[in-house]
């Protein structure tokens, strides 16, 4: 501080105080809530003090909500995103940056255009296109009629069925969300950083293209690929409109979706402490590695372009 | 943004591209191809094609079995846009865009300045603040659900007990909009928190300790210092939130309201979901898909446009 301002000094610090009881106050009334047992969560106001069901009701939610299986989903479906983000990128800016050729603007303004069409925006094609990957080959052949032209060739009536369907399958989960304009970007914008003189160097020395990638660029990328890791890995575990649309068999559900089962219905018993802790469960693993792997968080949150 | 995570700032992206090309390049015919080639296919297969189907269901009429369809110009869109329950969504996002970005900044930016001000303890507060950034929208519904609950909720008996309202957000959709809101902007607190903090940072302390010379008071000091040089940040995370309301907050309403009641909480992208998914109406829906997509294209160009040119340093 400036200069010595006592009074205001002790109001920064009660705001501060208080603004983090405020933002915390949601989560610690829900652990509250978690250990108490029923009678009690349904009391108004309810008990401030905790009390010992929190086992108990962990346990209660992890078997009505499928939390065994749904975080099991979850942790693939976040980790395979995160994994694919990151290396689909990590090529695709490597191409853009070290090799110059015809299409490479192209290239890139088609990967940057993807940021301005999130899912919501095409939920019924994307929905269709999910529903069978091979569904524009199909009707190119339906349009070309290759099967009257295979029919001929073989001599026998011939029908061929172009399909291949993701819906309900963790590939359905991955691979729609695995290209990522925010990651080319930051990739980019890195590669660019890096000193020319590196480069000449390593060609002097002989390294091919991929040798100068895994042994010199690589090793570089360490901080930019620790912060992704944890931006990607908390929007992949917190994705919700995608699973749900292509997820129908419960053994397929992700854990935040999953939540909506324990949502105490309106003419149910209302088992809010259930709910609670098993939103207790779901929401831990992104905020551990949020809060261990903060600093390269922060780093990547804030600065895309160091 | 759905697809977009918050890393990339929007910042700087092309005005290097000219004159920052490397100049030593490898060369070879077929790899700079093959390594873009996963990153395209994706890109093809599940962007491209279906935003092109979806142009052009817009524009068509198909029989409810999917067997026929018919080119009808823009009917589609004249329909939607003299739907009254489609003008009241809107007017319904609109309204909670606004007021989820008011909140979510102003107390982002507040509790960031406080701890800006709080030289010893500030790895600590970041610590105690940074997480919320990794709760689901979805699970802050459930956490404000229970809070906000019209029997139970801790919250809702503080809102009767002190305003004298009879809370319920079942039945009346003022009290649903005003969950959701809660929950929605809960949420991005600690995103802005961590850009304001940043950006508060990013102050040099010398233009700071020549205002306090000059005797200006800590307040002032504030206002005509840290505010306009603030401002680039302040408008960023602006948008930011608005693309986060528009868009990611379809867990915290699926999770909260579903839209009810009586369609007080049906925000467009929520709408869309319901239109098509759940009522299978095709046209109405790719209809509604590309109204989103013109708005979220118009608010990253103009995000383009303006960050860092007409907002720096302007008061």
């Amino acid at each position: 501080m400036v200069e010595k301002t006592p009074i205001l000094d002790i109001f920064t610090y009660v705001f501060l105080i208080t603004g983090i009881i405020i933002v915390g106050f949601p989560v610690i009334y829900a652990i509250i809530a978690a250990t108490l047992p029923i009678e009690d969560v349904c009391r108004v106001p309810m008990p401030l003090i905790p009390g010992d069901q929190f086992w108990v009701n962990i346990k209660a939610a992890w078997e009505k909500g499928n939390l065994g299986t749904n975080l099991l989903n979850s942790f693939i479906m976040a980790s395979g995103i995160t994994i694919g983000k990151i290396s689909v990128s990590l090529l695709g800016a490597f191409s853009i940056v070290y090799f110059d050729y015809r299409f490479r603007t192209l290239a890139f303004v088609s990967v940057f255009c993807t940021l301005m069409l999130p899912v919501e925006v095409r939920i019924l094609p994307t929905y269709e296109m999910a529903a069978n990957v091979l569904g524009p080959f199909q009707k190119l052949w339906t349009v070309l009629n290759l099967d009257g032209v295979a029919t001929w060739i073989a001599g026998h009536e011939i029908a061929v069925t172009l399909e291949w369907c993701i819906l309900d399958s963790y590939t359905g989960l991955i691979l729609p969300l695995v290209a990522s304009a925010t990651c080319t970007f930051l990739f980019r914008q890195f590669f660019l950083t890096i000193p020319e003189e590196l480069c000449e160097a390593a060609k002097m020395d002989g390294a091919s293209a991929m040798t100068f990638f895994r042994k010199i660029l690589l090793p570089l990328s360490k901080t930019n690929i620790a912060a992704l890791v944890v931006i990607e890995f908390v929007y992949g575990w917190n994705q919700y409109l995608w699973p749900l649309l292509i997820t129908t068999n419960p053994k397929m559900t992700t854990a935040v979706i999953g939540l909506q089962h324990l949502i105490p219905a309106a003419d149910d018993l209302p088992y809010w402490n259930e709910a609670l802790a098993g939103a207790l469960i779901v929401m831990l693993p992104p905020i551990l590695v949020v809060l261990f792997m903060q600093r390269w968080f922060v780093k990547g949150l804030v600065d895309p372009d160091k | 943004m759905g697809n977009a995570s918050p890393v990339y700032g929007g910042k700087r992206c092309f005005a290097n591209s000219e004159t920052m090309i490397k100049r030593s390049v490898f060369s070879s015919r077929t790899l700079p191809y093959l390594l873009i080639l996963p990153q395209i296919v994706v890109t093809l297969t599940f962007f491209y094609w279906p935003a092109v189907q979806g142009l052009i269901q817009s524009v068509m009429r198909s029989d409810p079995f999917g067997q026929h369809s018919t080119f009808i110009w823009f009917s589609n869109f004249v329909t939607l846009f003299t739907d009254p329950l489609y003008l009241k969504s809107i007017g319904i996002t609109l309204f909670f865009s606004m007021s989820v970005a008011t909140v979510s900044i102003s107390t982002g930016l507040f509790i960031a300045t406080m701890a800006n001000r709080a030289l010893k303890a500030k790895a600590v507060v970041r610590t105690l603040l940074i997480w919320p950034y990794a709760v689901a929208p979805a699970i802050s519904g459930i956490l404000w659900l229970f809070l906000l609950h019209p029997s139970y909720g801790v919250v809702a008996l503080a809102i009767k007990r002190w305003f004298g309202v009879d809370w319920n957000p079942v039945l009346r959709g003022s009290d649903a909009m005003f969950m959701i809101i809660m929950a929605s902007a809960w949420k991005q607190i600690s995103y802005n928190f961590v850009f304001f903090i940043a950006g508060l940072q990013a102050i040099p302390k010398s233009l700071i300790e020549a205002a306090a010379i000059d005797g200006a008071s800590p307040f002032r000091r504030f206002w005509t210092i840290t505010v306009p040089l603030l401002s680039p940040t302040l408008f960023f995370v602006t948008v930011m939130n608005i693309i986060y309301s528009f868009f990611e907050t379809f867990g915290v309403v699926h999770m909260m309201t579903q839209g009810g009641p009586g369609g007080a909480t049906n925000i467009l992208v929520y709408k869309v979901y319901q239109d098509g998914f759940i009522g299978l109406n095709m046209g109405g829906s790719a209809a509604q898909s590309i109204v989103l997509m013109t708005l979220i294209i118009g608010v990253t160009l103009f995000q383009f446009k303006y960050v860092e040119k007409k907002v720096q340093y302007a008061g």
